[in-house]
C-alpha cells in the first residue's frame, strides 16, 4: 500500500499522475513426473479452500484425421459419458455430490479437462477425473446419441453469422490443413465416424506421455503427487507429444460473401495466416495488436464505432498456436456501411506497417494495458491454473510470467513497426462477409479487391 | 465464509462499501445506480441503457473517452444495465485507486455540461448496432422480448426489455438524457464498493473527498407495480432459425423473498446439468430435444420462471411440452429426493465459493457487496443468502414448484422457422415485438 495518509486536496485540473505498479508475485511451481510420463505440476494458492485440477493433453482437433474432421472433440466429448459400469448420468451423479465444476476445452493444439471442486473433495475430484480420462466407457449407443447433438448444433450453427464467418475463414486460410476446420468438424465427417474411431482415437492419442495434471490451490505437492499416483499411475504409457509437422496453408479469394438475406448487419472476418507462439516477435507483435484493434481504445475500434458508429465493437487478435494461427479482424457492422467498414480496416492494418507507424504514446498506451494491470489475470484458480497450462502447452520457462512485463515493456515503436511490416499483409488479407448480398453486393464491387466470391453456409 | 466489509455513509447519501483483501495487488471499485430499464416510461424505452453508454464519453474535467486514460493506467472496466439497476466497474493496479475515484467521481457530479447533441446522436448509433449484433440479427434474439412483452401488463415496467425499442431509440433525444441524470444520477441512489488492496482509512478519506461536494440529489421514488396472468396464453415468433424452440414462463416471487431461493433450486433440478429430469427425458432418454434449460429469474419487483427447448430434427414442440408438464407435476406431487437436494445445496456452496475468488468486474466480491445493499440495505448478506439454499427443505420445494408452475398463469411460445407457423403449439398468436 502506498497511498498517502495526508488530506487529499482534489485537483479537476489534470488527471491524477500514474504511480508506480507493484509486481505480483506468480505462485512458484512444483513438477514431478511419474513413471509412466504424466507431469504433475502445482501451485499453491490457497485464497478459498478450492482446488483445480485442469489436465492438459497435447492433443486437439489439429490432429483430427483426413475426413474425420471433428474427432478429437467428439473424442473429448464422450469421456464423460460413462466408466466402467458407471453410466453417463451416474458420473455426473457422483460429480454433482461433491458439487464439482467439469468442463471439457477443446482448441487446435491441445485439449483441456478440468474439474474445479472444494478443496475437501481433492481426492475425490481426483479419482473421478481419471475415471473420465483413463476408462471412459467409449460405448456405442452413447455416441450415437452424442453425434446426433452435435449434427443438431451444426444445424443450429447454420443460423449465426458470427460461427458461419469463422467457420468459412478457417477454412479459406487453411484449406485442408489442420487449422482448416473448427473443432466441431463438419456433418460428413461426423457422419461417417464410428464408435471404434472414437476408441482407436482414445487409445492413441488421449496418453500420460507429454500430458500434463495441474492442480492450483489450497492444496500441498506432496499430497497431490501420491493421489495423482493412485488414480493415474496405471494410466497406460504412451509415445512422446508428435513432432511438429509443418504445414502449407491455401491461397483464397481476396473476398468472399456468403449470402444472408435480409440481415440487419454484415459479419465480417478480415486477416491472414500470421505467426506462431514461439515467434520471437511474439510480444511485439502483442504491443502492436493492442494498437491496431486489441482493445476499446485502438484505431480500429475507435475509428469504427468511435467516430462513425457502424458497429458495437472491433477487435484484432493474432492467436498464437504451435503452428502459424491466424491474425484476424472480428466486427459486425451495419449493412448499410459493410464496404466502409472493409476498407477502413484494411487501411488501418496497412498504415501501422509504416505509413502511420505506432507513435510513442500510442505505444506507452498499449503497453501499459497490457503490463499494468497484468496482475488481475491471475486471480482465480481457474486463471492461474490456465496460465500453468499455457507453460506446459508451449514448452515456456517456469518464470515467464515474471518475465512478460519487462519482455513488454522493453518494446519500442520502431520494433512495432518492424514486426507489423513483418506479420502483417495487406494485399494477402482475406475478407469474408456473411450479410444481405443484395443491400451490400454493388458497394463491395467497389472496393478494388476484385469479384467477390460466394460461397453459402454450408459449403464446406 | 463471509466479505468482510465496513459501511459508511456520507453526508449525501452514498453509500460507501470498504473490503480490504491483499493477495493480488489490485483494486476494484464498482459503483452501483439503483436505476434501470424499469425507471423507463413507455415511448421512452431502451434510454437507462443507452445512458449507460454516455457515461462513458466524458465529463466537464476530462471530455474525452473515459477508458482511455484508465486503459493506459492498466484498468479493466466496463458497465452494465438490467431492468432494476446499472453498474459500473474499473479494476486497477493498487495505486490507481485515486484516478479511478476521479473519473467515476467526475462523471457523477460533472457529466451534463460534456453531454452533448453529436455524442447522443452517435452512441445512439452504436445502441442501435448493438440491438442488430445482440438481438435482430442472433437465432432465437427476440424471443425474450416477446416473452416480456407476453408476461407482463403494458403499463407494467417489466414489459419492454432494457436495450428498448427501436422506434423509441430513434426519438430519443439529449435533453431527455439531461433529464434522466438529473433524476437518477446522484449520491443518494448510488453504492459504492470498494475491495481488494486497499488501506480502508486512507481509502475513505480519498471517496470523501472526490464525493462528497456533491449534490445528494433528490430522492427517487420506488417504482411500484403489480402483474398477474390468467389462463395459458400461447404466443409464436416466426424467426430464422431451423429447429423450433418452446418457452413455458411463469411469473414467481421477486429476488430474497420466499419462493426465490426453491424455485431456483428446483429450475437445478429440472434442467441443471446432465443430471436433471428434464435433461435425462428430453435429451438423455426419449432424444426429442437437443437442448433444455430452466431458470428463476429473479427481479426485484416480480421475478419469473422459464423453461425453454429446442426440439430434435424431426421432433415436434407439442411432445416436448406434455414431458415438461409432466416432470413439473411429478416434481411438485413428489417433490426432490434427497440426494437432489443434497447436490443443489453443496453446488450453491461451491458458486458461492467461486464469487469470491475474484474483487472485481460483474459477479466479483464488490459487485455482490453492491447487490446486497442496493435491494436489501444489506450489504452483510452473504451468508444469509448461502443460508437461503440451505433451508429449503423437500417439501418447500415441492410447494413451490405447486404454486407457481402451474397450466393455468403461464405463457407458452413457440419461436419457429419462417415459414413454419404449423410448427407452434395449437392456438398461438403472433407474438407482439417491435
Amino acid at each position: 500500500m502506498t497511498v498517502k495518509q495526508t488530506p487529499v486536496v482534489v485537483d479537476r485540473s489534470r488527471l491524477p499522475a500514474l504511480r508506480p505498479v507493484r509486481r505480483f508475485p506468480f505462485p512458484a511451481i512444483t513438477k514431478s513426473t511419474l513413471a509412466n510420463g504424466l507431469g504433475v505440476w502445482t501451485a499453491h494458492h490457497p485464497q478459498v479452500p478450492m482446488v483445480g485440477l485442469v489436465l492438459l493433453i497435447p492433443t486437439g482437433s489439429a490432429d483430427d484425421p483426413a475426413g474425420r474432421e471433428g474427432l478429437a472433440a467428439i473424442t473429448a466429448d464422450m469421456l464423460d459419458e460413462g466408466s466402467g459400469s458407471r453410466s453417463a448420468i451416474e458420473i455426473h451423479q457422483d460429480i454433482a455430490r461433491i458439487g464439482a465444476q467439469f468442463d471439457t476445452d477443446i482448441g487446435s493444439d491441445a485439449m483441456l479437462v478440468s474439474l474445479t471442486s472444494l478443496s475437501r473433495f481433492t481426492g475425490r475430484a481426483l479419482e473421478l477425473l481419471a475415471d473420465i480420462v483413463v476408462r471412459p466407457a467409449l460405448r456405442e449407443a452413447d455416441f450415437v446419441r452424442v453425434r446426433q447433438l452435435r449434427l443438431n448444433r451444426l444445424i443450429q450453427l447454420r443460423d449465426m453469422p458470427g460461427v458461419i464467418a469463422d467457420r468459412i475463414f478457417a477454412r479459406l486460410l487453411y484449406g485442408d490443413a489442420p487449422y482448416g476446420h473448427t473443432p466441431l468438424g463438419n456433418e460428413r465427417s461426423l457422419s461417417a465416424m464410428t464408435v471404434d474411431d472414437i476408441r482407436s482415437f482414445h487409445r492413441s492419442s488421449i496418453l500420460p506421455g507429454g500430458a500434463t495434471l495441474i492442480a492450483v490451490g489450497d492444496c500441498d505437492h506432496a499430497t497431490v503427487k501420491a493421489a495423482v499416483e493412485a488414480t493415474f499411475g496405471d494410466w497406460s504409457v504412451g509415445s512422446d507429444r508428435p513432432s511438429l509437422q509443418a504445414f502449407s496453408t491455401s491461397s483464397s479469394p481476396r473476398l468472399t460473401v456468403v449470402p444472408r438475406a435480409g440481415a440487419p448487419q454484415s459479419e465480417l472476418r478480415i486477416g491472414h495466416v500470421a505467426a506462431s507462439r514461439s515467434t520471437p516477435d511474439y510480444h511485439a507483435l502483442l504491443a502492436a495488436n493492442m494498437v491496431l484493434g486489441g482493445q476499446f481504445v485502438s484505431r480500429i475500434n475507435l475509428n469504427l464505432r468511435g467516430s462513425k458508429g457502424i458497429t458495437y465493437g472491433a477487435r484484432t487478435s493474432f492467436e498464437f498456436r504451435r503452428q502459424p494461427g491466424p491474425f484476424s479482424l472480428h466486427v459486425s457492422v451495419d449493412s448499410a456501411a459493410t464496404a466502409l467498414a472493409i476498407r477502413e480496416s484494411i487501411d488501418e492494418i496497412a498504415a501501422i506497417r509504416g505509413d502511420r507507424p505506432v507513435s510513442a504514446q500510442e505505444l506507452e498506451i498499449g503497453v501499459a494495458a497490457l503490463t499494468r494491470g497484468y496482475a488481475r489475470n491471475f486471480e482465480t484458480l481457474d486463471q492461474i491454473s490456465r496460465a500453468v497450462a499455457q507453460i506446459a502447452l508451449f514448452d515456456l520457462p517456469d518464470d515467464y510470467y515474471s518475465q512478460f512485463v519487462p519482455r513488454v515493456e522493453a518494446v519500442t515503436p520502431d520494433q512495432v513497426t518492424e514486426v507489423a511490416a513483418r506479420h502483417l499483409h495487406p494485399d494477402q488479407l482475406t475478407t469474408v462477409v456473411v450479410g444481405d448480398l443484395d443491400q451490400i453486393g454493388q458497394n463491395l464491387t467497389q472496393l478494388d479487391l476484385g469479384q467477390p466470391a460466394v460461397l453459402t453456409a454450408d459449403s464446406i | 465464509m463471509n466479505i468482510p466489509f465496513t459501511k459508511h455513509t456520507l453526508a449525501n447519501g452514498l453509500d460507501v462499501l470498504l473490503h480490504e483483501e491483499h493477495a493480488c495487488p489490485i483494486v476494484a471499485v464498482n459503483l452501483w445506480y439503483h436505476v434501470g430499464s424499469k425507471n423507463e416510461r413507455p415511448g421512452h424505452t431502451g434510454f437507462a441503457h443507452l445512458f449507460e453508454h454516455l457515461m462513458f464519453e466524458g465529463s466537464e474535467h476530462h471530455d474525452s473517452g473515459f477508458f482511455q486514460p484508465l486503459q493506459a493506467a492498466g484498468a479493466a472496466l466496463n458497465g452494465s444495465t438490467n431492468a432494476d439497476r446499472t453498474n459500473y466497474w474499473e479494476v486497477v493496479p493498487s495505486g490507481e485507486l485515486e484516478l479511478a475515484l476521479w473519473m467515476e467521481s467526475d462523471r457523477m457530479g460533472y457529466l451534463l455540461p460534456a453531454l452533448t447533441e453529436k455524442k447522443f446522436v452517435n452512441q445512439r448509433d452504436v445502441v442501435l448496432n448493438e440491438r442488430r449484433q445482440n438481438y435482430e440479427n442472433r437465432p432465437y434474439g427476440m424471443a425474450s422480448l416477446a416473452m416480456l412483452a407476453a408476461l407482463f401488463p403494458p403499463d407494467h415496467p417489466y414489459h419492454w426489455s432494457t436495450i428498448g425499442e427501436i422506434a423509441d431509440l430513434r426519438a430519443a433525444r439529449v435533453d431527455e438524457a439531461h433529464d434522466f441524470f438529473r433524476r437518477y444520477y446522484h449520491p443518494s441512489n448510488a453504492s459504492l464498493a470498494i475491495a481488494g488492496d486497499i488501506d480502508p482509512d486512507a481509502a475513505l478519506a480519498l471517496i470523501r473527498s472526490y464525493f462528497e461536494g456533491i449534490d445528494p440529489g433528490a430522492p427517487v421514488e420506488r417504482v411500484r407495480a403489480e402483474a398477474s396472468l390468467d389462463g395459458d396464453r400461447r404466443i409464436l415468433l416466426e424467426d430464422r432459425v431451423e429447429l423450433p424452440r418452446l418457452y413455458l414462463s411463469w411469473l414467481t416471487p421477486p429476488m430474497f423473498a420466499e419462493g426465490d431461493a426453491a424455485l431456483d433450486l428446483a429450475a437445478d433440478v429440472l434442467a441443471n446439468g446432465k443430471t436433471s429430469r428434464l435433461y435425462r427425458r428430453l435429451v438423455f432418454d426419449e432424444r426429442i430435444a437437443t437442448d433444455v434449460s430452466a431458470a428463476q429469474n429473479s427481479r426485484e419487483l416480480c421475478g419469473f420462471a422459464q423453461i425453454s427447448a429446442t426440439a430434435a430434427p424431426a421432433h415436434a414442440l407439442p411432445a416436448l411440452e406434455r414431458v415438461i408438464v409432466e416432470e413439473i407435476d411429478r416434481l411438485s406431487s413428489e417433490g426432490p429426493t434427497d440426494d437432489e437436494i443434497g447436490r443443489g445445496r453443496v453446488q450453491a456452496e461451491t458458486q458461492f465459493m467461486q464469487r469470491l475468488q475474484t474483487v472485481g468486474g460483474f459477479g466479483g466480491k464488490s459487485d455482490q457487496l453492491n447487490a446486497y445493499n442496493t435491494f436489501l440495505g444489506r450489504p452483510d448478506y452473504f451468508n444469509e443468502d448461502l443460508g437461503r439454499y440451505d433451508r429449503v427443505t423437500s417439501d418447500a420445494l415441492r410447494a413451490a414448484v405447486g404454486t407457481y408452475l402451474r397450466n393455468t398463469g403461464r405463457v407458452t411460445m413457440s419461436v419457429v422457422p419462417r415459414g413454419r407457423i404449423d410448427l407452434a403449439i395449437n392456438e398461438s398468436v403472433p407474438a407482439n415485438v417491435l
